[in-house]
């Protein structure tokens, strides 16, 4: 097996054994309604994640993801709710401006040559603050074509459901996969995270790879949000706090280096499927309490870095340590 | 500090918070007012002072490690626990000075849990904080067990609501904290340090100086820091809420870190300009409520001042001044 799938291995190892012993706990956990579920509710996490690898895999980092999740639930609910809008219409227009909010975080991050963590952290409270600016409000969504979608799913034999948004969200992973692997953009971002001035020397276009990257992760992210609306039929400000701390933490788990340079798009997905077992484990266990999620997601979280750095450390004896960010 | 030179007050972070100050006056005219009453000083002014105590007491600790070049995210969660530390054991019928002193000795040892991972296991500061910020609330709820856990102890609520001279205690501990600091960090090489870690990790190594120990010194003052903060946070609500206690401050905190010039690329830094940093977030979020706009203003307010900021520290602000000095030493931006 090559060196680099490692850490992809390992998180597939890992999830299996966890989910293992999860169905050795609770047999009823292995179902087709259980893992129709697990898409299901993490879909909306598991679109933003994505954005997140590329932005995470070119040596940056995105705050601003969870904020954009809220404005664009609050966007497309005001926009067919108080307005009238159709729904595929609402949709053009929220991924039109989170892709033009995405442009200008990342021409931000290139231009003034700042780095990522800042400007994403403003363009975070610029989204939050604009959402809770056009309504305080969860504001619902009645419209037939949302229900029309909340009712698209596959049935599978056991009682299991595949989602729209559940497959939607596996789409995602699977041309994210090809964006990243298979495309010049995706060469790109690698080049871009392993070492910014080789890439230029390389004639890597930084200044547009920068935009296109964080313009992907707001357009996820916006999508994400739409999802979420599908999820919760309804658009609220305060929607998906956090998300993006999730979405980082999945990517972590799924053997990206934060450093930049080096991930796997699926590797993320294998995260998210994690970070969906530990809640549902949580549920079926029923005495534990709900802040249990946390404190395993952090243990998770430490344990996939230290042995990071011990499958590096392993894999490259004679290199130099490399040098922190 | 012996003397005050008036250039050095003209700098930009005492320069913009005057503006906001004055704009505060222009909206609410009676922002400066201040009363004398049942022995403490009342009026809005004041007010900043007391609400950003906090923000500038984790902005003391947090600007220690961004000038190493680092980050530390998990002192909004840290300020949760010792808050729930210190609210558990005080209602378990501990006595005060122990139930504090156990809260800052947890902080000190979750901020050197950080310090060991970012020095000796050498993760980046962001992701090995990442860890306790995620983790930290669900410790935190551990403790309290799921409760806002509430008490009356007087002595950790005069901490909280009580006052010095007027002038309530909070802002007082932050005062204080903020000179200690600075001059351990000045009148001592230990400033020096810090910085040639901020610029140069390996370079600073080779010249000699431990820069384990001193990472994991600045990560545990960051911890104490959030400590100070969380117990301040509960004494002042009497209460240990761990889901809400120090929710985002620890961006707060860096806010208010880059406002006082810090860069985040590590090296230069000023931890009174930080504390400054910190009143001028509570300035424009006091003047914000007290003109009677909308709190959610707040949020895009401090969004348009990180988008200013940020254009006045770019280095292509930089080059295109130095252009119309016509400076023979051009920037060469990496």
């Amino acid at each position: 097996m090559k060196r680099s799938l490692r850490p992809l291995a390992a998180t597939a190892v890992i999830f299996i054994i966890a989910y293992a012993a999860s169905v050795l706990q609770f047999p009823s956990m292995l179902s087709t309604r259980v893992l129709g579920n697990f898409l299901t509710d993490n879909a909306f996490l598991g679109i933003a994640a994505v954005g997140m690898t590329f932005v995470i895999i070119s040596g940056g980092i995105d705050l601003s993801v969870g904020a954009v999740i809220g404005f664009t639930g609050v966007l497309v609910a005001v926009l067919i709710s108080w307005l009238g809008v159709h729904p595929l219409l609402a949709f053009v227009i929220v991924l039109g401006v989170a892709a033009l909010f995405g442009a200008a975080m990342g021409a931000a991050i290139h231009y003034l040559k700042v780095p990522s963590f800042i400007v994403t952290l403003a363009g975070m409270f610029l989204a939050r603050g604009g959402a809770s600016v056009i309504t305080q409000d969860s504001v619902p969504i009645n419209h037939e074509f949302y229900s029309a979608i909340s009712d698209l799913m596959i049935r599978l034999p056991g009682g299991g459901r595949l989602s729209f948004i559940g497959l939607l969200m596996v789409a995602i992973f699977l041309l994210g996969a090809l964006l990243a692997h298979r495309t010049r953009f995706g060469s790109y971002v690698y080049a871009l995270g392993g070492n910014p001035v080789s890439a230029l020397l390389m004639g890597v276009p930084v200044a547009r790879t920068t935009v296109q990257i964080y313009m992907l992760s707001s357009v996820l992210a916006a999508l994400s949000g739409i999802v979420f609306s599908l999820y919760t039929s309804a658009g609220y400000p305060l929607a998906a706090v956090g998300v993006e701390l999730d979405a980082i933490s999945a990517v972590v788990i799924g053997g990206t280096l934060l450093t930049g340079g080096y991930g796997f798009v699926l590797g993320t997905f294998v995260g998210v499927m994690l970070l969906g077992l530990v809640q549902t484990y949580i549920i079926f266990d029923g005495t534990l309490s709900s802040w249990w999620t946390k404190i395993v997601i952090g243990v998770l979280l430490f344990l996939f870095i230290v042995l990071q750095r011990i499958i590096f450390a392993a894999s490259a004896p004679g290199e130099e340590k490399p040098e922190k960010a | 500090m012996k003397r005050l030179h008036l250039e050095r007050l003209a700098n930009p972070q005492l320069l913009a918070l005057a503006a906001v100050l004055l704009i505060n006056w222009a909206l609410f005219p009676n922002f400066f007012r201040i009363t004398w009453q049942d022995g403490r000083l009342f009026g809005s002014a004041i007010d900043v002072l007391n609400r950003g105590a906090p923000v500038a007491i984790l902005a003391i600790g947090m600007t220690g490690v961004i000038a190493t070049k680092g980050v530390d995210l998990s002192v909004g969660a840290i300020m949760a626990v010792c808050g729930a530390v210190a609210a558990t054991m005080v209602v378990a019928g501990y006595p005060t000075p122990i139930a504090v002193t156990a809260a800052l000795g947890v902080g000190i040892v979750c901020g050197l849990w950080n310090g060991f991972l970012v020095a000796v296991l050498d993760i980046q500061p962001i992701i090995a904080t990442l860890v306790l910020m995620v983790a930290g609330r669900g410790i935190a709820q551990l403790i309290t067990e799921g409760y806002i856990v509430t008490f009356n102890d007087p002595t950790l609520i005069f901490i909280g609501t009580g006052s010095l001279l007027g002038f309530p205690m909070a802002a007082v501990i932050a005062l204080v904290l903020m000179i200690l600091v600075t001059l351990v960090v000045k009148r001592t090489a230990i400033g020096l340090f810090i910085q040639a870690i901020g610029v140069n990790r390996s370079a600073a190594s080779l010249a000699g100086i431990n820069s384990r120990i001193l990472l994991m010194l600045v990560y545990g003052l960051s911890g104490f820091c959030a400590a100070i903060a969380g117990i301040l946070v509960a004494a002042d609500i009497r209460g240990a809420d761990a889901n809400n206690s120090g929710l985002w401050l620890e961006l707060d905190a860096i806010l208010a870190v880059v406002i006082g010039g810090t860069s985040l690329l590590g090296g230069k830094f000023s931890i009174p300009l930080a504390v400054v940093g910190a009143i001028i977030i509570q300035a424009m979020n006091t003047g914000i409520l007290v003109s009677g706009f909308r709190p959610e203003f707040n949020l895009i307010v401090k969004a348009g001042m990180i988008i200013l900021i940020l254009m006045l520290q770019s280095p292509l602000v930089g080059t295109a001044v130095g252009f119309f000095k016509r400076d023979d030493k051009r920037v060469v931006s990496k």
